[in-house]
């Protein structure tokens, strides 16, 4: 009876949780459509969750097309299908690792950050200055970040198939020697519409979970040095689990 | 202005306020007194709605505020200003941004009028000329200054001080009670502190008060707080008043 009743008390706090997270995210958003709205704010959050992510997108990008062309180059090979290696690598950008991974980078340099910043503004009492001031933290410091993330990992999304496209293109054309007309014809020949927003859908829903999940651990930090470290380790990890469970429903939806 | 009727608080299990009822007179420099952990920040940040009560009231004017929230919570708020344990300055802006902040956010101030309000302001906490600082430059009395001119920038009615010479020399810790004081004579304005220095607050202080059980056991003029015969409350303001003097501190 103890361990039934444990299990219950477990399983109501994670309802409850679950609950608390769902009103954050929509009162932030119902702040976001208030006046004064936070223009430069969401133009700040954009150029710290976008633009300074780009280098590490690029960098992953590259090295993640260059590892698929070469696994592919070797498979294709055995069936005398080197032709199709295009395909292949901008089939698995487009569709699954471009939003995937550039989500899982994002994660790991701006959510994480996001957490620790709010996290630290929470603990050294400077949100609880806002509430004071009679200026809405969700509005001030959340609302920006969820339409930031929302709009930049989109864009750094395309970057990232884009690049990766690049990269297996380096390898399988510069490197092991497959036809330069072949590696793009096959791409425009395989990939459709319905990859490239199926792509761009998945990352607007891995925006909003980075920073929906990231900025609620911070928000609800506890007052310690170790709270904060919790936290941030948490929201990496919801995040990235979230993101990852999300994509296998989201793709048997689009496929 | 600010009364609570029957204040109740708990942490989990841990009772904090066991009901409290206080009124704050306007105009006035209240400071509330008790022992580390007796729940003084608690009940002050009550007094602002960042804090609700399990049970009891907190009336600010004629609204009683225990249970707002969103936009009249913030206009109940509009009179206020709080100057926090650690100065809550934000980081990411210079001393100069921190102070103009509420004038930009709140009032929608822009241009060279929030420039000579902020100076106008830094230069009575003396800190002229610091604005290009950021909060990590500065000392730990500098951003209790900050922060005072962050708190009167907006010429509040009423501000909240929580501990605000905690962690600072006895020098320091007496240049920014002068301050207080001379910033509430001149503005006027009600001021409610959370304060451990004693006896230092009996001579800045029109009224005293004292949280010890989760309730306030006493709230008196400094003159008659000090005059009080009860044996646990002389305790108490005796040996803070040892500990404080010069010289015999062990630290």
């Amino acid at each position: 009876m103890h361990v039934i009743e444990q299990l219950g008390q477990w399983a109501v706090s994670r309802v409850q949780e679950m609950g608390r997270m769902l009103m954050f995210m929509l009162s932030a958003f119902a702040w976001l459509v208030r006046p004064p709205f936070r223009f430069y704010q969401t133009m700040k959050q954009l150029h710290f969750i976008g633009y300074k992510s780009t280098f590490v997108i690029v960098l992953t990008a590259g090295f993640t097309g260059m590892v698929l062309a070469l696994q592919g180059y070797y498979t294709l090979r055995k069936f005398g299908s080197e032709g199709l290696l295009g395909s292949a690598v901008a089939l698995s950008m487009i569709r699954e690792l471009g939003p995937v991974l550039a989500a899982l980078m994002v994660t790991a340099r701006a959510g994480s950050a996001m957490t620790a910043e709010i996290g630290i503004m929470r603990i050294t009492e400077q949100i609880d200055a806002l509430d004071t001031m009679a200026i809405n933290p969700l509005q001030y410091l959340i609302a920006p970040k969820l339409v930031a993330s929302v709009i930049g990992v989109p864009l750094l999304v395309a970057i990232f198939d884009v690049v990766g496209i690049y990269g297996g293109s380096l390898v399988g054309v510069d490197l092991l020697g497959v036809s330069e007309g072949a590696y793009w014809n096959s791409i425009l020949s395989a990939v459709e519409w319905k990859d490239v927003y199926g792509g761009i859908l998945k990352s607007f829903c891995f925006g909003l979970i980075i920073s929906w999940v990231c900025c609620y651990k911070g928000f609800n930090t506890n007052q310690s040095a170790e709270g904060l470290g919790r936290a941030t380790t948490e929201a990496v990890v919801l995040s990235s689990v979230l993101i990852l469970v999300s994509d296998y429903f989201l793709t048997s939806v689009l496929l | 202005m600010i009364r609570l009727a029957g204040v109740e608080k708990k942490f989990g299990k841990q009772p904090v306020l066991q009901g409290v009822d206080l009124a704050i007179p306007a105009g006035k420099l209240t400071t509330i007194i008790g022992g580390s952990g007796s729940g003084k920040s608690v009940l002050l940040k009550h007094m602002i709605g960042l804090i609700q009560p399990d049970r009891g009231q907190v009336w600010v004017g004629d609204v009683e505020i225990s249970r707002l929230s969103g936009k009249r919570l913030n206009d109940v708020r509009k009179p206020f200003a709080m100057l926090f344990q650690g100065a809550a300055l934000f980081d990411s802006l210079s001393v100069f941004e921190n102070v103009a902040f509420p004038l930009r956010e709140k009032l929608r101030i822009k241009g060279p009028e929030v420039a000579q309000r902020v100076e106008e302001r830094l230069e009575q906490v003396g800190l002229a000329g610091m604005g290009h600082k950021f909060p990590a430059e500065l000392s730990g009395g500098m951003r209790k200054r900050a922060g005072l001119a962050r708190a009167l920038v907006m010429e509040p009615e009423i501000i909240l001080f929580d501990e605000p010479t905690t962690g600072l020399d006895p020098l320091l810790a007496k240049s920014i009670h002068d301050l207080i004081v001379t910033m509430q004579r001149r503005f006027g304005f009600t001021a409610v502190m959370v304060s451990h220095e004693i006896p230092e607050i009996f001579g800045i202080s029109d009224w005293v008060a004292m949280l010890r059980n989760g309730k306030i056991v006493l709230m008196a003029t400094a003159a008659e707080f000090q005059r009080t015969t009860d044996p646990e409350i002389l305790e108490f303001i005796s040996v803070g008043g040892t500990l404080a003097l010069p010289g015999s501190s062990a630290g």
